[in-house]
Order: C-alpha cells, then sequence, then structure tokens
C-alpha cells in the first residue's frame, strides 16, 4: 500500500466530510453550536413545600410572550390541585388550590419559549400617573437630595437614569445612596431604590424581574437564579434599563416573567416554600427551525438527517456518534504520546460511562472495581482454574461487586453510587482479566503504569466526548466523521517517535 | 524535546510505530505468524530444515493423548515440557531425572507421574496461553547450559537474542537473568542485557533497566568483553531461520548447550526494541543498509560475511 494512495484516500474522506459539512452549515444555516440562538428554550420552576393540613393556595406568576420571545407551549403539572390563570397588571398568574393538604407538595411548571425577531416599533402607551411611593421621611429626602444632583449633570430621562444606576452601583456610595440602599444592598434592592428614586422625580418607573436564557452554562444551571431589572416610561414608551451597568435595553436572552415588586409565589398554608427554576435549550427544534427557515423545500440532504429518526433512536445515536471521537482520542494518546491502556477500546468505552456517573465518581468506582475485582482474580488464580470457567467466575464477582457498591453507597445516603451499574461489566472483567494476566508476566509496575493509563485516557475520552459543542456537530453534522476517519488513517501510518520513546530510548541519545 | 528527536535521528533509533508499520508490518505477512507463535510448528519446521533446536521427544494435542506421556519420557533422563503457546516462561516445566515413576524437578522437589499427567492436563486446557484457547505440550530434550555464562547469570535460562532482517544478522544482544528477574531473561522483568558485536562475538556494554552497569549484580562479575562461543555458527544458525518461516523481520532466541552448541529456541516476529539500549545503537541505520543492499548477497555465508563486517561495534 503506497503512501499516495492512503494521501489521496485521506483527501477524498476530508474534501467530502468538510464538503457536506460547509453546505449544510453555511448554505442551510445549521446552527454550528448549541447556542446559535434560533433555540426553543424550556423554562421550568418546580415549587415544593410543606403543608400544614387544611386548604392550601399557591399563586405564581408565569411567562407571557414578551417582544422578544413568544410562548409556545406549557404544562402545568400539579397532582389534585385545581388551576386558574388569570392576567393580573399585565401580569399572568397561576393560582393552584386545593381543599386539604399535608405533608411534601410540589408544583411544576414548564414552558418552551421560542426566540422572535419582530422589527415592529416598541407598542406606544399613554403615560400612567405615578403615585408616590412609600418611604421614611429621612429616605424621601435622600431620594430628592440625589435627584438634585443627577439632574444636575443630564440631559433626559435616559441618561437620567444610567447616571443613577451608575452611582447606585459604585463601590463606596455616596451619603444619601447609601441610606436608601442600606448595608450590602441585593440585585433586587439596588432596582427597588432604583425605581423609588424615579417616582419620587415624578418619572414612571417599575421593575421587571425575569431569568437569562443562558446559553454557555444550561448544562449546570439546574438553578437559575431570578434577575431584576428597570423598566422607565419615556416619550411614551417603556425603556428597559440593565440595573448593574445601566445599558438600554436589556440582553435579547433576558426573559421577563413579571412586573412589579410583588414576589414571584405567594402561598398560604404550608411552609418551607422553596422555587427552583432551571432553563434548558431544545437543540433539536433549533435546527428544525433552521431547516424551516431554509428558503428551499425541504433539501434531500436533511432528508437524511439524523433528526428524522425517532426520538428514542436519535438519543442512541447520540451517544454512538462520540465513539468515533473517543477513538480519534486514544489513538493519538496511543500511537502517539505513547499511553498504554489495557484493551484497545476499553478507555473509551469507560469514558462513555463516565457521561453517566460524572468524572470524579465514574474514577472512583472503576478503580474500586477493578482493584477489588483483581484481589478475587488473584485468589482465583491460586484454584489454577480452566480460562473460561474462571472468566466466568471473574465476571459474577464483578457484577456482584457493582451490587455491593450499589446497596453500600445507597445506605450511605450517596445516591451518584447507585451509577456504577452503568459500568459495562463485560469490559470491567477483561480489564481485570489483562490487568492480573500483566501483573503475573510483567511484574506489578507494568500493570499500574498501564491501569493509570486506561484511567488517564478514560478520563480525558470523557472530556472531550462531554463537551456539547463536540456533541452537537457529530450529531447534527455526522459527515464530520469522515474527517475523524482520515485522521485516524493519517496517524496509522504515522512512523516517527512517540513522546513516550523519548524517555524510553533516552540512554541512546547521551552515548 | 525536538532536539532529543533530532538526536534520535541521527542515532537511528528504531521506535514502535516505525517497527510496526515498515518493518514488521511490511516484512512479516500475517499468514506466516502462526509458524513462529506455535512452538510446535517452528519445531517441526527447523528439524525438517536441519535447523539445530532441543530435540522433540514427543508433543501431546489432545487430552487423549497423555496416556502417552510415558513412552514419550521413557529412558530420558531429563525433559522439558513446555505449551505451545506459552510466554514470558509460563507452564514450563523442567525435569532433571527419574527414578522409579519419580521425578526431580529443577527447584529439586519429587513429583509423581500423575502430577506430571495434571500438568500437561492443566496446559492443554489453555491456562498458560495468551488468548486462553486450547494448547499443546511439547517434551524436549532439556538444554545443558555452556557454563560460559555461568559467571554472569543469576539461575534460569540465558538467552542470545539475533535479530535477523532479510536474513542478515543486524544485531544482538545475550540476555541474563538476575536476582530480580526471578531467573527470567525478560529486560523488563529485571534482566540484564548486554550487547554482543556482530563481528566477534564479543560482548559490549550491558544495561540493567536503563542503566548501565559494568557487573552483574548478583555475580559482581564483569559483563563486557565476554567472548561468546561458536559465534559464527550462531550467526549462521540465526540467518537460516529467514528461510525457514519467510518472516523478514524476526528475532531468533539461540541457547548455547555444552555439547551441542547453539540450539534455536523460539523465533519472535516482533522482537523488542531494547537491543538498541543494550548495544547503545540504533537499528535504522543498519536495516537501511540491508534494505537497499541484501539483493546482491546470495548464501548464508555472504549475509554472516557481509553482517560482521558491516555491523562491528566501532571502537567505543
Amino acid at each position: 500500500m503506497s503512501k499516495v494512495h492512503l494521501y489521496v484516500l485521506v483527501a477524498v474522506l476530508t474534501l467530502l466530510g468538510l464538503g457536506i459539512f460547509l453546505y449544510k452549515a453555511y448554505v442551510l444555516n445549521l446552527p454550528l453550536s448549541p447556542r446559535t440562538p434560533s433555540e426553543v428554550w424550556n423554562v421550568e420552576a418546580s415549587i415544593s413545600f410543606t403543608a400544614k393540613g387544611g386548604p392550601v393556595k399557591v399563586s405564581m406568576y408565569v411567562p407571557m410572550s414578551t417582544r422578544a420571545y413568544g410562548l409556545v407551549d406549557e404544562h402545568f403539572i400539579s397532582g389534585g390541585y385545581g388551576l386558574v390563570t388569570v392576567m393580573q397588571d399585565g401580569n399572568r398568574r397561576a393560582t393552584w388550590s386545593i381543599r386539604d393538604a399535608k405533608g411534601k407538595q410540589s408544583l411544576y411548571y414548564k414552558a418552551g419559549m421560542v426566540r422572535v425577531r419582530t422589527k415592529a416599533p416598541l407598542q406606544e402607551t399613554e403615560r400612567p400617573k405615578v403615585e408616590a411611593p412609600e418611604m421614611s421621611e429621612a429616605a424621601l429626602q435622600a431620594a430628592k437630595a440625589l435627584i438634585a444632583e443627577i439632574k444636575a449633570k443630564s440631559a433626559d430621562t435616559p441618561t437620567m437614569v444610567a447616571e443613577l444606576i451608575k452611582r447606585l452601583n459604585k463601590a463606596e456610595p455616596d451619603e444619601n445612596a447609601k441610606l436608601l440602599l442600606g448595608p450590602q444592598p441585593t440585585l433586587k434592592k439596588k432596582v427597588q431604590v432604583a425605581v423609588n428614586v424615579l417616582l419620587v422625580a415624578d418619572i414612571p418607573a417599575r421593575m421587571v424581574s425575569g431569568i437569562r436564557l443562558e446559553s454557555e452554562k444550561y448544562e449546570f444551571s439546574q438553578k437559575t437564579p431570578l434577575l431584576h431589572w428597570l423598566e422607565v416610561h419615556h416619550k411614551k414608551q417603556w425603556l428597559s434599563f440593565d440595573p448593574l451597568r445601566g445599558k438600554s435595553p436589556v440582553p435579547d436572552d433576558w426573559l421577563r416573567w413579571w412586573r412589579g415588586s410583588e414576589s414571584l409565589v405567594h402561598q398560604e398554608g404550608g411552609e418551607q416554600l422553596r422555587v427552583v427554576m432551571s432553563v434548558s435549550p431544545r437543540i433539536e427544534e433549533g435546527v428544525v427551525s433552521a431547516v424551516r427557515r431554509g428558503q428551499i423545500a425541504e433539501p434531500l440532504l436533511l432528508r437524511f438527517s439524523l433528526f428524522s429518526l425517532p426520538v428514542k433512536t436519535q438519543a442512541v445515536y447520540r451517544v454512538l456518534l462520540l465513539i468515533p471521537v473517543g477513538s480519534l482520542l486514544l489513538v493519538f494518546l496511543r500511537n502517539i504520546i505513547g499511553i498504554r491502556t489495557f484493551g484497545t477500546f476499553m478507555p473509551v468505552l469507560i469514558g462513555l460511562s463516565f457521561r453517566e456517573t460524572g468524572l470524579l465518581w465514574g474514577a472512583l468506582l472503576f478503580s474500586v472495581v477493578v482493584a477489588m475485582g483483581l484481589s478475587v482474580r488473584f485468589y482465583l488464580e491460586r484454584l489454577k482454574l480452566l480460562v473460561v470457567p474462571r472468566l466466568a467466575a471473574v465476571l459474577t464477582v464483578v457484577i456482584l461487586l457493582m451490587v455491593g457498591l450499589s446497596l453500600i453507597t445507597h445506605l450511605l445516603g450517596l445516591h451518584r453510587g447507585l451509577s456504577v451499574a452503568l459500568f459495562p461489566m463485560v469490559i470491567l472483567t477483561m480489564t481485570i482479566e489483562r490487568m492480573s494476566v500483566v501483573w503475573e508476566e510483567r511484574g506489578s509496575t507494568e500493570a499500574l503504569i498501564s491501569g493509570v493509563g486506561s484511567l488517564v485516557t478514560a478520563a480525558l475520552a470523557f472530556l472531550v466526548m462531554n463537551v456539547k459543542v463536540v456533541e452537537h456537530l457529530v450529531f447534527v453534522f455526522p459527515e464530520l466523521l469522515l474527517v475523524v476517519l482520515a485522521i485516524t488513517l493519517l496517524i496509522g501510518r504515522y512512523t516517527g517517535y512517540r513522546l513516550a520513546d523519548l524517555y524510553r530510548f533516552r540512554a541512546l541519545a547521551r552515548s | 524535546m525536538f532536539s532529543l528527536m533530532r538526536r534520535f535521528k541521527e542515532v537511528g533509533v528504531l521506535a514502535i510505530n516505525r517497527r510496526n508499520a515498515d518493518y514488521t508490518l511490511r516484512y512479516n505477512r500475517r499468514a506466516l505468524y502462526p509458524l513462529v507463535d506455535d512452538k510446535l510448528l517452528t519445531k517441526q519446521l527447523a528439524q525438517a530444515n536441519g535447523i539445530a533446536v532441543p530435540e522433540l521427544y514427543g508433543a501431546i494435542e489432545v487430552e487423549g493423548q497423555v496416556e502417552h506421556l510415558p513412552d514419550i519420557i521413557r529412558d530420558r533422563d531429563g525433559f522439558v515440557i513446555k505449551p505451545a503457546h506459552g510466554s514470558g516462561g509460563e507452564g514450563i516445566l523442567v525435569v532433571l531425572g527419574q527414578m522409579n515413576d519419580k521425578f526431580r524437578k529443577q527447584d529439586g522437589r519429587i513429583i509423581t507421574l500423575d502430577e506430571l499427567d495434571h500438568h500437561v492436563f492443566r496446559l492443554l486446557s489453555g491456562l498458560y496461553s495468551l488468548g486462553g484457547q486450547p494448547d499443546r505440550a511439547l517434551i524436549e530434550y532439556r538444554v545443558e547450559f555452556n557454563p560460559v555464562f555461568d559467571s554472569i547469570s543469576y539461575q534460569g535460562v540465558p538467552d542470545i537474542r539475533i535479530i535477523v532482517f532479510l536474513g542478515v544478522p543486524v544485531m544482538s544482544m545475550v540476555r541474563l537473568p538476575t536476582r530480580m528477574s526471578e531467573g527470567k531473561a525478560n529486560l523488563h522483568q529485571g534482566a540484564i542485557g548486554a550487547g554482543i558485536d556482530i563481528a566477534t562475538g564479543r560482548t559490549l556494554a550491558a544495561v540493567w533497566g536503563n542503566e548501565p552497569v559494568e557487573q552483574h549484580p548478583d555475580t559482581g562479575r564483569g559483563l563486557t568483553g565476554v567472548q561468546i562461543p561458536d559465534w559464527e555458527r550462531l550467526l549462521e544458525l540465526a540467518a537460516r531461520c529467514h528461510q525457514l518461516t519467510g518472516l523478514g523481520y524476526q528475532g531468533v532466541d539461540i541457547v548455547l548447550d555444552k555439547d551441542k552448541g547453539p540450539l534455536v529456541l523460539e523465533l519472535n516476529a516482533r522482537p523488542g526494541l531494547n537491543i538498541q539500549i543494550a548495544n547503545k545503537a540504533g537499528l535504522l541505520p543498519r536495516l537501511r543498509k540491508v534494505e537497499a543492499e541484501h539483493e546482491a548477497l546470495k548464501s548464508t555465508a555472504e549475509r554472516v560475511a557481509y553482517a560482521r563486517e558491516q555491523f562491528a561495534a566501532s571502537a567505543a
């Protein structure tokens, strides 16, 4: 097999893969990363509390379509509760009620918000009447003094609001601001103060609360914090202001949930109220909406898209398509770096199961199972068993170990420990078998080096396969695997030194 | 790091990627591997071609044949039972002598015929073969070691490894067991590797682990300048193994018998690379030279003469 042949093959694969990829990305406009802003977002709020027995009433603001986001669908999950939603002062409010409830209760709200891009001008509204806020005399004086200062330094309402926000956010606010804010003011307090000051100055203002549809961090946004900002009426329009930077309008990814200074949830008849909000994107719909945005009817290429498969099958491919990427990393680590591992693809498969267990727990559970399995395997060695029964015995022991670990960690309340069941036990068995053979034949050092090498490789494979962008790219653009294949073939003909060779043969460089 | 790589290139260090891609994959056809992986096949082939090996007394291929064991070992003073697919010296049983159906093992223990049978049964089941596939048992002549290495090895079997490329011996070393290697001749288990000058058959510098050593750590004797007897015959024997198997790049392991001279113990289609450290020299320049010039060499004698001339150790 000549090298030219290989290079031609590699070039063809690369061109084909990249060609289809570029066409899909730039002509068909499929999103390149999971955070392309054409997504539909899931926003969720779950409310939990302990009912004292007797009637319970819980009301919560729920989002509605805004200029930036349209409400696509919503679900209320509330076993046994009656539900009404009403409009109230420009907000939507859902009220759950039940005649008699006791013990732990949980209510759940989920909505899909799609980003819309209207070019329509802001709606014009009449200037509302300003009602003086309730403030102490001292606070009122401070507010008035503050207003006098900022009025002198601004030309119109927007610049005045910006100046006010700047003063409220100073590390060392002046006397008046300090008096209004109190010690260590929260974001909500700052917004509240700004609203009050503006009302005192006879400028219509209100607080707005919502959440940020954060794209980078959605994976970790188990809990999304509430955001608060400011709306000020100016020239027949409500303008929004970022309460930290003073910019107007607020960024596009801020979703308004409700207006006013009321709190999100009101509840009667219960205690220990807990509200958790979370946000996650629906990537698929991002792609589908990209298809819809495509000027032409669905092109043939997209009919072959993985999105046309049933969702369950899609989920399988989401994982399967990552394996070549992990394998490429493994090939690199073994043939260019020179890390020793057990089994060719064992680390990739272990890395894959780390996706379920989490890295630290995964590494810990893996080490524990292998170490314990190894000691049992050494004991079996003394019995001089035949090969197949010995393997079957080790497999049985591995499964028993997994059961044992699950039970122990469950009793200890460590729920992540349960995920040990997700390890591929046959792979673990083969790892234990090979490790013990190497241990016997080449000594403990060799066995441990390869063992640690496997674990490190598995961890790295996990880190690569766990990158959302990677997962997104191979799933939306599976043709990129042709490029992965091309690189793998190239490394297959790499005849240079491995990094580990430099250490191994270092004595030869001395002479 | 890059300067180290450049230095390696100057020395011509052959590392694993290149060995696999440019030598074993190119010159060793996969179909030929069983000839060296199965020691019984190797031995039968060698005997048929007149290559000196420890004489095969008999082989046991299936459980039903174990009853023939007494016939095979009758009147043999000592013998060795080894698995055809064994590796790393596992499963080798050395018997020094027998009397009245009792057998004296190398470690001095006495065992019965039943115990011998049991060992063969376990061996046949694949206990010592790497993949665990069913194995075969070889019963062969027990080598009486030439005393030349007695002073520089600790128990075990010192053997001479010669890398033969396209019929030309290119590099050689002797592997000397130590207490640390537990009598085994594997470098990574702690055996000493001493390079051998292809031209003269004298040992050059030696390495233990990755460090140079002057004396054997257990016996305290000097390791350099030891003359290996029968060197010419040894090289010829190794060179002829190329025609034997058809493998272009192989390692030939040879032991020295007191009476019978050099005997081929086994062949290796993927010989290790540490031999370069023991010789303080890279394999690549030698391999490239042979690649370019081997077609002019017609006979084994020519190839050996070529090797002795070209690959003499510089006066280092």
